[in-house]
């Protein structure tokens, strides 16, 4: 961890600009690519002023092709750069699925370390923006089940400079998925300058004896408010907020739930194949006899996001979340 | 026009210039289908406006708009049959409207419900949001249609930016193999966001790319409503009628956005306002409008029972889509499969369930 005591307050989206620009001073080797991500700083303005700042030799506008940016990036990191593409949209990531799992994920391993993919491969994720359709997306299972990558999702500022920083830094690729809904929901003080906060590690956001719930990115606020409803009504929960998907951080998920036994799940993704099983099946393997309860998976539906007049119904709620919880809590 | 397709790919075919002065040969339109166009122009720009309007007022989700497109869209529209497929992309509203979609269809998908955006009886795939991936599907309506021995033209609406994406390569390449009867209409309008043209490609043009599949490309003035007319006409009767050519063409229409990329976007950070001042003058409204004026096909008096009739028109579009209530949560879970999964049907009982406990208000932000 950093020990800077100088800082700003920034958004979510500040602090991913912020990450960058810190990164591109100290290394000359980082390199911004992407649709918009140059002279209109990208279309969230998560890099505005970068092309200023850099030229266009460090901040590409590229044509639009998705498997292009990340295959050009994966060549790009194999001669020794460290490429930082942007996906607009993480619904728009899909022409690059190829290129991310067959190459970025696995060229170390085919080469036994001869070429590596040091590369962070950054889109907004999930809903509750009132977008048009494959705007609401929130997939990251797909890249969790992928042995090579490794899966970022910050849910507060600070975390997000200091988690893109590393993921920066990192020998390995990275795909940084940035919680779109909460780009601009709030501020935090946020280190100046360099500032890391290590991948690998999940941060308990709150403290609590009955009940561990589990949950990542833009899930974390109404998770949060849905603990301090229920703290009202007397029952204690534990938010663990996961920060790295890929690789999960086994002992703080086991070390919660064997000081409550009983556990839930909140993540927006669809429920079948959702990460929500995987952090079951670790409790399972590891804790089944300090269980107390059968674990609760509060997630989205098991169909596409729908068109944002329905979405508020698909997207976990502070109530749905509440209403989760309790089952968990009022067993048997 | 014989020589539609006898040309290089940067001999822009223009009808009229950008006074509306007649420079080429008219289409074979009858004035009633002349004036029918100009309506759909003025249609097309009015609903444009209301559009944005209702974005700004809350009362619509992000919406792309169209206004400076509106001839490339509504004349290569007029061009088709009904019997003919059309797969646009988001931005083609009154593309799919000319080919059966109503407005109120459209502004339902543009406000979030899922019962916009298609229709039962009439041949418009659903928007492609991601870029260029209707180009493949294109070839492949156009391949079942040949296969089945139909007449049905296949038509795919893409812009300047999806020229660089895989599926626009793949799925021309194909259609070239295959000889499918298909049109690939480009509405080249300058900007993919805020990425220009020339940053686009190194291509000269983008009709020229044709050439790499085998097939014909055609470069037309796309403010020029009867150039667009005249060239989708000729490319729609060689793809049904197999002659000597190649079926499928690639059409790249030039024109202008005049308005951002969508109501989201800011276009004053990467384009220069005197080169949007520059494309309005091309625009294809007063063009239209002088040609027929001129030529005695239409008068003061149409020209405002067209502009009352269109208002009405979009005003009773927008009331019917605003009085259409919110759908029901259950519509979430319809169709996603022809037969409901187990896992389905429980979660959809599980939300009713959790709707009765708290109540609908529970759930919604607004």
């Amino acid at each position: 961890m950093s020990t800077h005591t100088e800082t700003q307050n920034l958004t979510l989206v500040q602090a991913v600009r912020d990450g960058l620009r810190t990164e591109m001073q100290r290394d000359g080797d980082v390199i911004v690519l992407g649709e918009d991500v140059g002279k209109n700083g990208g279309v969230f303005r998560a890099t505005e002023g970068l092309y200023d700042e850099f030229g266009d030799d460090r901040v590409i506008d590229t044509p639009l092709a998705e498997s292009g940016i990340i295959g050009t990036s994966i060549g790009m990191a194999a001669y020794g750069l460290r490429p930082v593409p942007e996906i607009q949209f993480m619904g728009f990531i899909y022409p690059a699925f190829d290129q991310i799992v067959s190459h970025a994920a696995r060229i170390r391993s085919r080469s036994r370390g001869r070429f590596t993919c040091p590369m962070v491969v950054r889109a907004p994720y999930g809903g509750g923006i009132r977008a048009p359709e494959h705007h609401s997306e929130s997939k990251e299972a797909f890249f969790v089940h992928e042995p090579g990558l490794k899966v970022v999702i910050p849910s507060t500022p600070a975390d997000t400079k200091g988690l893109l920083a590393s993921a920066i830094r990192d020998p390995d690729p990275v795909v940084f998925l940035e919680p779109k809904l909460i780009y601009r929901a709030f501020r935090e003080d946020v280190p100046t300058g360099e500032h890391t906060v290590p991948l690998g590690e999940a941060a308990v956001r709150r403290e609590g004896s009955d009940v561990s719930v589990y949950t990542w990115g833009a899930m974390t606020r109404p998770t949060m408010e849905a603990a301090e409803n229920l703290a009202a009504e007397g029952v204690e929960c534990e938010v663990v907020d996961l920060r790295t998907l890929s690789p999960l951080d086994r002992e703080t998920i086991v070390d919660s739930f064997e000081k409550t036994g009983r556990a839930a799940v909140v993540h927006e993704a669809p429920r079948t194949g959702g990460l929500g099983g995987e952090i079951t099946a670790i409790l399972q393997e590891e804790s089944l006899l300090y269980q107390e309860a059968p674990i609760e998976r509060i997630t989205g539906f098991d169909t596409p996001v729908p068109l944002y007049a329905l979405e508020d119904y698909y997207l976990p709620s502070p109530t749905r979340i509440e209403d989760g919880i309790r089952e968990v809590v009022d067993f048997p | 026009m014989s020589d539609v397709f006898d040309r290089d790919p940067d001999d822009r075919v223009q009808v009229l210039d950008e006074s509306g002065e007649l420079v080429g040969d008219p289409p074979d339109l009858a004035d009633d289908e002349l004036v029918a166009l100009y309506r759909h122009l003025r249609l097309a720009r009015h609903f444009d406006e209301r559009a944005v309007n209702l974005q700004r007022q809350g009362r619509m989700g992000t919406y792309p708009p169209l206004a400076g497109q509106e001839a490339a869209q509504v004349a290569s529209a007029m061009a088709l049959e009904e019997r003919d497929w059309v797969a646009p992309s988001y931005r083609e509203h009154a593309a799919v409207h000319v080919h059966g979609l109503s407005l109120a269809d459209i502004l339902l998908y543009w406000m979030g419900h899922g019962a916009g955006g298609w229709r039962t009886d009439v041949n418009v795939l659903p928007a492609a949001v991601p870029i260029a991936t209707q180009v493949p599907h294109t070839t492949g309506v156009a391949l079942a249609s040949k296969l089945r021995g139909d007449k049905a033209v296949a038509c795919a609406y893409f812009g300047d930016g999806a020229t660089s994406e895989g599926d626009f390569h793949e799925g021309l390449n194909m259609a070239g193999v295959f000889d499918v009867p298909a049109v690939f209409l480009c509405n080249n309008n300058g900007w993919a966001i805020s990425v220009p043209r020339e940053r686009q490609t190194a291509s000269p043009t983008l009709a020229g790319k044709a050439v790499a599949y085998g097939i014909d490309g055609v470069q037309v003035d796309g403010m020029d409503p009867l150039a667009t007319y005249e060239v989708t006409r000729a490319a729609v009767e060689k793809a049904r009628t197999p002659g000597e050519r190649p079926r499928p063409t690639l059409i790249e229409a030039v024109q202008y956005r005049f308005g951002a990329h969508t109501t989201a976007d800011d276009p004053t950070v990467y384009r220069d306002e005197a080169e949007v001042a520059e494309w309005r003058r091309r625009d294809p409204i007063p063009r239209l409008e002088r040609f027929l004026r001129e030529t005695g096909r239409l008068d003061d008096a149409t020209v405002d029972e067209i502009e009352t009739s269109v208002r009405e028109q979009v005003s009773a579009a927008i009331e019917r889509a605003e009085n259409t209530a919110r759908p029901e949560p259950d519509a979430m879970f319809d169709d996603v499969y022809a037969e409901p999964s187990p896992a389905l049907r429980d979660q959809r009982a599980a939300l009713h369930r959790l709707r009765d406990r708290h109540g609908d208000d529970a759930f919604l932000k607004d």
